[in-house]
């Protein structure tokens, strides 16, 4: 811990030399990072990124201190090339949150400021499109801003009082006078009040007439509406495309469909209330999604619950089960966009279910696992699992992917739809703030487990996996080669599983959480999950925000389509494996 | 070639295909409606078939596996039920959704409050069924159940699980949970035990 | 029994009971019904994978005749609601149940569709789909598990199986004119709620 803390000090050091005025090391108790002055966010940025070759922004987000009548903007730097974390810092006042947009120098901002304006009203001045994007265009109100209160308020943080001891059952509906979970803003009248005009694409499709300049030949482009029902969007995301005759001008994702409030939630609840819902953020991985908040909040409790060796060892075979899975899936219902209807995902289903099995008989629960808590897992492994496992992982596992391999990879209309389809270079990936699978689809070899080791991943022999065209094929064979290095890590962790406590504590629900920030990550299988978590010393986090892989690697979805015919929407968004759970959150 | 890839592809299904048929034929009446059946398609080397045909067969349940919370009651010898929740509380504290409500128990007479809940209700169209109440209940009375058949026709009252409803015998949950179950009661004695000899010390 | 399995409800002279081809009907029109319900290919959350899981081959829908699911409304009979229902998506949730022909089902699959579930205190989430389209059967469980929504479709056979042609809505002179689908305004507007917001606004007027 000490050395990290020099060499980022030695870091700071450098850039507070080169802008005393305007750059200051964050020193509130648990913080750390740099603070700087908006006006000179951008030329600092710059520099950061050229000269210190921060170039790689995973997150952006708002945190709203009320108490202090600010609005702090967080972003999280890493380089490309490994290492720890950059975390930047700017206050605005919250009667007038303005800061510079970043989208200029990093592509990758694009939807998350639009996020952090969605829900906590901060302007970023320069953005080319700073509309609403999980919330729609003439929304009431910013949602997480710590004053606004939702239809059913029942409190400001749970548990709430009048559950116990005089718990009378009823329905939060009934203190509505509709019923329902609506109110309107005082002054609302519904007879002069006017629908906002982003209706207007679900009214059908545009057509607009252009004449081309070279042979003076009128032709129209046509809006075409793919969504939120579509059988290849994975679930309700929606995308309007612009076409000439069936080139794709101009892409523009639409999304927020289900976007369930998490982090709102997540900031009444209290911190360990909060594993189940991590639960329902990326529904496939829902042992990853445990993993990394766990991670995150141990972070801030301390050296104390760092989890015994077993409870390390059952983490990664958990979550590298998840990765397999997830992959599994992600090939199954990529060949379904394909139109390969349904075989492949039946084969993947069933090598699903076989994994669900261990799931079920760990942690209780198929899908929505509940299975970490804060310094270890919450049970053992019962009697018998571990065989299970072995057999998955050292026979029925190879065993199905190489017939996976045989069935699909060589197949001419898999690579005839995919091969030169969607192409990411390494330069635009890492501008978008890719991660994960479709970062290395494009040749950049970062995988948080060797990039910045965490849990015990620095303990196995594995490789990073890497394609280097950036297409869509290249998207789907990382997926092979990670399930296969996946298979290797879980032989080695089964072989190697230790004897011993699975907690670092005892059972506990309420944690004495310091004062502090804490910013934490994960290898899933989608990519790079992170949470942003701020504690003020209470129960309840003060922020909780999910930096969500699926979400910002559909930044770089309308680069990649432009140009590209529409039926290779449907392959290149089934490449990115999205869940929209996790993208709308 | 070209083609090559396609027709490997197709030889993989048509092995699936095939591979039913072999099973099907190497295991004989035994494969369906059987529970060996039922443990053979749910391994790791299992070919052909792999459906379930739930009514009639059904996946056998893991231990831990959880849908909604249930009440413990232990029965008495004359058939009396005793509660075991003390309404402490600590479920509705920890559940995330919030869809635990307690009413505790007073005494008629002197209005102090009872170790027992007057009323107790779980609203399941709420309930996540993470099982954080089971998990963090000192006194091992709410657990989770395997009962998964639940469908109704009309969910706004019945779907409010009072008390009546929600209790359900220690043998029950023996029956489900036998591991947990065995572990609870050796516990128990264990304390029990314990108690005895220190009386007996003094 | 005949009779009493499908109660015709009509006034059968005694000894003619059984004979009457009302009863034959209904039953011959129940079981083809029963037999080839064609769920929506419709998924809104976590558990539309659940609902994949059960098309998928452990558990089998084909088995009930429904391994057919279609992403387009017009040739559903039956729509799963699978998970969170978002004020966002609401208006197409409606729309697509308007847009399937009669006779229609709706299946309300896992907490968050019957009452919003764990997320049910979200400022986007809609608390409970059956507060906008009529539905069915609900299936509780979060996710709910294949076998469970297997339970909730066999349910659903159950309840096509005492319905009457005679009494069965789309036979009717009076047909069924939709729902009306809500509008996305400073929160989100149910059309069937305007008297009453009117009504709202008159009485601030008032005491103005």
């Amino acid at each position: 811990m000490n050395d990290q803390t020099t060499v980022m000090n030695k870091n700071y050091q450098k850039i507070l030399e080169r802008f005393p005025h305007d750059v200051q090391v964050d020193e509130r108790e648990g913080y750390s990072g740099l603070l700087i002055e908006a006006n000179q966010l951008l030329s600092i940025m710059e520099t950061l990124r050229d000269e210190y070759e921060y170039d790689f922004l995973t997150s952006v987000t708002g945190v709203d201190y009320l108490p202090d009548e600010k609005m702090e903007v967080v972003y999280h730097l890493f380089k490309s090339t490994g290492g720890s974390i950059l975390e930047v810092k700017v206050q605005v006042p919250r009667s007038n949150p303005v800061v510079p947009s970043l989208v200029g120098l990093y592509p990758g901002a694009s939807f998350q400021e639009r996020e952090a304006w969605d829900l906590l009203g901060i302007r970023f001045e320069g953005h080319p499109n700073l509309t609403r994007i999980l919330m729609w265009e003439g929304f009431a109100g910013h949602p997480l801003r710590k004053d606004w209160i939702e239809t059913f308020f029942e409190g400001d943080v749970k548990p709430y009082e009048d559950r116990w001891p005089e718990g009378k059952v009823s329905k939060v509906e009934t203190t509505n006078p509709y019923g329902k979970n609506i109110t309107y803003p005082d002054g609302f009248n519904p007879e002069t009040w006017i629908p906002d005009s982003e209706d207007l694409l679900f009214q059908g499709s545009t057509v607009v007439k252009v004449e081309q300049e070279e042979t003076g030949i009128e032709t129209e482009q046509l809006v075409v509406n793919l969504g939120p029902q579509h059988p290849s969007t994975h679930g309700v995301f929606r995308m309007v495309a612009t076409l000439e005759g069936e080139t794709v001008l101009d892409l523009e994702p639409v999304m927020g469909y289900l976007h369930r409030n998490h982090e709102k939630i997540g900031e009444r609840n209290t911190f360990s209330m909060n594993m189940p819902y991590t639960d329902r953020l990326d529904y496939f991985c829902s042992m990853s999604n445990n993993f990394g908040y766990a991670l995150t909040v141990e972070k801030l409790l301390g050296e104390k619950y760092q989890p015994p060796e077993r409870a390390q060892y059952i983490r990664v075979i958990m979550a590298e089960l998840t990765r397999i899975l997830n992959h599994f899936m992600a090939i199954g219902f990529f060949l379904n966009d394909l139109g390969a209807y349904f075989t492949p995902a039946l084969y993947a289903i069933k090598e699903r279910e076989l994994i669900l099995d261990i799931f079920e008989a760990v942690a209780g629960s198929r899908m929505m696992c509940n299975y970490y808590r804060f310094g270890g897992v919450v049970r053992d492994l019962p009697g018998g699992i571990e065989e299970q496992i072995r057999k998955l992982v050292y026979d029925r596992l190879p065993r199905q992917t190489d017939e996976m391999d045989r069935y699909l990879v060589e197949n001419e209309i898999v690579i005839g739809r995919s091969q030169d389809v969607g192409i990411l270079t390494p330069e635009q990936a890492i501008a978008f703030s890719a991660v994960g699978p479709v970062l290395r689809a494009s040749g950049v070899p970062y995988d948080i487990r060797r990039a910045d080791p965490y849990s015990i991943y620095d303990r196995f022999d594995f490789d990073v996996a890497v394609r280097y065209h950036g297409d869509v094929y290249d998207r789907f064979l990382i997926r092979f080669d990670e399930i296969r290095q996946s298979i290797r890590i879980l032989q080695q962790a089964i072989d190697d599983l230790p004897e011993g406590e699975i907690l670092a504590n005892k059972p506990a629900y309420k944690f004495r959480i310091p004062k502090g920030e804490s910013y934490g990550r994960v290898e899933g299988p989608k990519g790079e999950l992170g949470y942003y978590v701020v504690s003020d010393g209470t129960d309840n986090p003060w922020r909780y925000h999910v930096r969500a892989p699926s979400f910002i690697n559909l930044t770089g979805l309308r680069e990649m389509c432009l140009g590209e015919k529409v039926a290779d929407l449907v392959a290149i968004l089934g490449s990115i494996d999205i869940v929209l759970g996790e993208v709308d959150r | 070639m070209k083609g090559f890839g396609i027709l490997k592809g197709l030889g993989v299904t048509l092995k699936h295909l095939v591979d039913t048929y072999v099973e099907d034929i190497k295991a004989g009446r035994d494969r369906y409606y059987t529970e060996d059946g039922v443990r053979q398609r749910m391994t790791s080397d299992t070919k052909g078939i792999f459906t379930i045909n739930y009514p009639e067969e059904r996946l056998p349940l893991a231990e831990a596996f959880r849908y909604v919370p249930f009440l413990v009651y232990d029965e008495g010898e004359d058939g009396e039920r005793s509660i075991r929740c003390t309404a402490c509380g600590i479920c509705s504290k920890v559940c995330p959704s919030q869809c635990i409500w307690i009413e505790r128990a007073e005494d008629p007479e002197t209005s102090k409050p009872l170790k027992t809940p007057a009323e107790f209700a779980i609203d399941i169209d709420l309930c996540m069924n993470c099982g954080f109440c089971a998990e963090y209940c000192p006194f091992d009375a709410i657990k989770m159940d395997h009962d998964f058949e639940l469908a109704v026709y009309d969910r706004i009252d019945v779907n409010i699980h009072r008390k009546e409803r929600l209790l359900k015998p220690a043998s029950y949950y023996a029956s489900i949970r036998p591991e947990s179950y065995a572990l609870e009661q050796k516990a128990k004695a264990e304390v029990a035990a314990r108690k005895a000899a220190r009386r007996g010390n003094r | 029994m005949p009779n009493e399995l499908n109660k015709p409800e009509y006034n059968i002279p005694p000894g003619m009971e059984g004979t009457v081809a009302i009863t034959t009907l209904d039953r011959i029109y129940n079981w083809g019904r029963r037999y080839s319900v064609w769920p929506m290919f419709f998924g809104l959350a976590c558990c539309a994978i659940e609902m994949i899981a059960t098309a998928g081959a452990r558990f089998d829908m084909a088995r009930f005749g429904m391994e057919i699911m279609r992403p387009s409304p017009r040739q559903c009979d039956l729509m799963i609601v699978s998970g969170t229902v978002t004020k966002k998506m609401l208006p197409q949730v409606v729309r697509l149940y308007n847009q399937m022909p009669e006779p229609k089902y709706v299946l309300s699959m896992g907490a968050c569709a019957s009452g919003g579930g764990p997320f049910k205190r979200g400022y986007n989430v809609v608390a409970g789909i059956d507060k906008y389209i009529p539905v069915d059967v609900y299936v509780p469980g979060c996710p709910p598990t294949p076998q469970a929504l297997l339970f909730g479709l066999m349910k659903i056979q159950e309840k096509i199986d005492n319905q009457s042609i005679k009494h069965v809505s789309w036979y009717q002179d009076q047909q069924d004119e939709g729902i009306p689908v809500p509008v996305l305004g400073p929160d989100l507007i149910d059309l069937r709620d305007f008297p009453k917001l009117m009504e709202k606004e008159q009485d601030k007027e008032v005491q103005a």
